[in-house]
């Protein structure tokens, strides 16, 4: 039988170097830091740029900074956005199309490489999240070829969760808030923070993954303190609902009077789908120039919120009333998902909760409708 | 084959929104060149017959003229397209439309009998068909140019109808109704700015007037919006002269106001 392979930690200064490996390998580097009030993803240049010595206090409506008492940077939950607004930006420009005096058109695609990106600070919800973007953007019949780009080569860099935030609900969804088995991942970090100052479990889950690890400022560790702190993280989520068998919820859910209870609520304005890490949708648009000369083809992020989203020729908005547009997303998001792709749309981020400005909880919603759906069962 | 005729008109305006045209520099030259500028007395005093294949109004219609005026400019007018919130809405001289005039007529003008004020001040699309309406106040110039463009090219013009809160998504803008508590119209209100305030964290004061009204029940909560602005500090007198601005006078923002002042009684 083999001995377990031994555990390795790295401290803030190991971080440091893993950043400036990153950098050496040519990569370029996104993560969260501290902007407009708010833990935010972006391009960094160090180290020094992540958000040590903040966290985050969230509620259904609600979201702000918080300094922490330790020098966490990777201590706070899920903020504005996502890591699809690098794997599936909001604006792509797919072709441009120029006519000659002749009449003769040319089309070039725009099929310049990506960055070649490393993602720093994963959370366990979010790889999922890109897990099942993956699956949506690239595993059927038609690869996309924006998300495939990007997606292609992404050195991820996973932290476990150790600091839920008030609408977290990834171990209702199980995808977190450690790393669950077979994910797949280059390097991950427990962070943890103590009188010795900050220290980092690391392991690697890939060839290029174990490659950097080799040339960081590694030393052994038991990992005890990661593992309780991630442990200590699972007890601590702001929410919890009953997963079971949401395909079969949401089915039943067609005339559900819960529906409008949420319309009465929802603005519609859509925001809950933009900071989805799932939600996907796009709309094209044809553009020409004052010649009409040269046209562009963009596309950019749609939402079922959208009234455009569902309008048909002649017709007009499929989908118009709040009720039938909040329903549309949480019933593909919960249940037609499983018959299209295989799993849940939703990771349990909480993101859609707390950057909906009038607070509507998903956990809740789903709650109700079971309850709805479960008393009506039993009439 | 002539290029086609533009004709530029101005109703009850502060002339801000025929200006976006001129604002238009880097495109002025190829825009001078697909286009006959038939009638834009801003740009010159030059003017062409018409009829005109596309007409920009601004302004409201505001005084007894306006009515015949307008009548005349859509029967002149292949396309007739118009910019900005006075002449979608009503502008903000809509205000007037909440007390009878003459209350006020002789306080600020010596002479009100010369005055030939209609009693309320109305949208061009209350009068006359119109083929597209552009927000804002003022409208956005690149958006003029895509429906310039596109009326060019008889093509729909890419002019979202969603909400601001799409805009501030797309741009990567953090909420700042979430994160810092400041009140903001955006997800009521129609996109078009690119979500300016609320890249510098200012609230949205809703320029671009509502979201649209679809049958079947689409449109602005602006009901579920009440207890939202008055969390973030606004008192119903507050939120009432929030949407009581550019497009006070836009139905569902009219409503609103009215909805908060019912709630203050």
């Amino acid at each position: 039988m083999n001995a377990p392979a031994p555990l390795a930690e790295i401290d803030e200064s190991g971080l440091a170097a893993l950043f400036d490996a990153l950098v050496r390998r040519g990569r370029t580097v996104v993560g969260p830091t501290v902007k407009d009030d708010a833990i935010v993803l972006a391009e960094l240049g160090s180290a020094a740029e992540l958000p040590h010595g903040w966290g985050v206090e969230t509620e259904p409506g609600g979201y702000r900074l918080r300094p922490r008492t330790d020098r966490a940077a990777f201590a706070h939950s899920a903020g504005p956005q996502s890591w699809k607004t690098f794997l599936h930006p909001p604006r792509a420009r797919l072709w441009q199309a120029d006519r000659a005096s002749d009449g003769t058109v040319t089309v070039r695609e725009d099929d310049a490489p990506a960055p070649r990106y490393a993602f720093l600070g994963v959370r366990p919800c979010d790889l999922r999240a890109i897990a099942v973007q993956d699956r949506v953007l690239t595993a059927g019949a038609y690869r996309d070829p924006v998300y495939g780009r990007r997606r292609d080569g992404v050195f991820l860099i996973v932290v476990e969760c150790t600091e839920p935030g008030g609408v977290c609900f990834c171990t209702s969804m199980g995808t977190g808030p450690g790393l669950p088995e077979g994910s797949a991942f280059d390097l991950a970090l427990t962070e943890t923070a103590g009188p010795g100052g900050l220290s980092y479990l690391i392991r690697a889950g890939s060839p290029e993954g174990s490659e950097l690890l080799a040339e960081l400022p590694a030393r052994p560790t038991d990992g005890v303190r990661a593992r309780a702190a991630v442990a200590g993280a699972a007890g601590r989520m702001g929410r919890e609902v009953d997963a079971s068998d949401l395909r079969a919820l949401m089915a039943g859910t067609m005339t559900a009077e819960r529906w409008n209870q949420v319309a009465d609520r929802c603005l519609t304005c859509g925001n809950c789908t933009m900071v989805c890490p799932t939600c996907f949708c796009t709309t094209t648009e044809e553009t020409t120039d004052l010649t009409g000369d040269h046209a562009e083809r963009w596309r950019r992020w749609d939402s079922c919120f959208d009234l455009d989203f569902s309008h048909l020729h002649g017709v007009g908005p499929v989908r118009s009333s709040a009720r039938s547009r909040y329903r549309q997303w949480l019933t593909h998001k919960l249940g037609t998902w499983y018959d299209q792709f295989g799993s849940s749309g939703c990771v349990g981020c909480g993101r859609c909760i707390a950057w909906c400005p009038v607070g509507i909880d998903i956990t809740e919603e789903v709650t109700a409708l079971r309850a709805e759906s479960g008393a009506a069962g039993a009439r | 084959m002539t290029a086609p005729r533009l004709a530029v008109w101005k109703f009850s305006s502060c002339d801000g929104c025929q200006l976006t045209l001129l604002d238009l520099e880097d495109e002025l030259v190829s825009l001078s060149g697909e286009l006959e500028i038939g009638y834009f007395l801003e740009a010159t005093s030059d003017t062409l017959p018409p009829p005109y294949d596309l007409s920009l109004v601004e302004g409201s219609v505001a005084a007894g003229a306006d009515l015949e005026r307008i009548r005349w400019i859509r029967e002149q007018s292949r396309h007739l397209v118009t910019i900005g919130a006075c002449a979608t809405a009503g502008g903000v001289q809509a205000l007037r439309n909440l007390s009878p005039l003459p209350e006020y007529q002789s306080v600020v003008y010596a002479r009100p009998d010369y005055l030939d004020s209609l009693d309320d001040s109305t949208p061009i699309s209350a009068h006359v068909p119109v083929d597209f309406e552009l927000r804002g106040c003022p409208i956005d110039k690149r958006q003029l140019l895509e429906v310039i463009t596109a009326f060019l090219a008889d093509r729909k013009p890419d002019i979202p109808t969603h909400s601001v809160c799409f805009e501030c998504k797309l741009r990567g803008t953090t909420c700042v109704t979430v994160a810092h508590g400041t009140p903001c119209l955006g997800p009521v209100t129609h996109a078009g700015c690119g979500a300016l305030c609320p890249a510098y964290g200012r609230g949205c004061y809703g320029c671009f007037g509502p979201v649209p009204t679809t049958p079947g029940g689409g449109g602005p909560n602006t009901r579920a919006m009440l207890p939202l602005l008055r969390r973030d500090g606004l008192s119903e007198a507050d939120i009432a002269r929030l949407y009581r601005t550019f497009n006070a006078e836009a139905p569902e923002f009219a409503e609103a106001a009215r909805q908060a002042e019912e709630e203050a009684r």
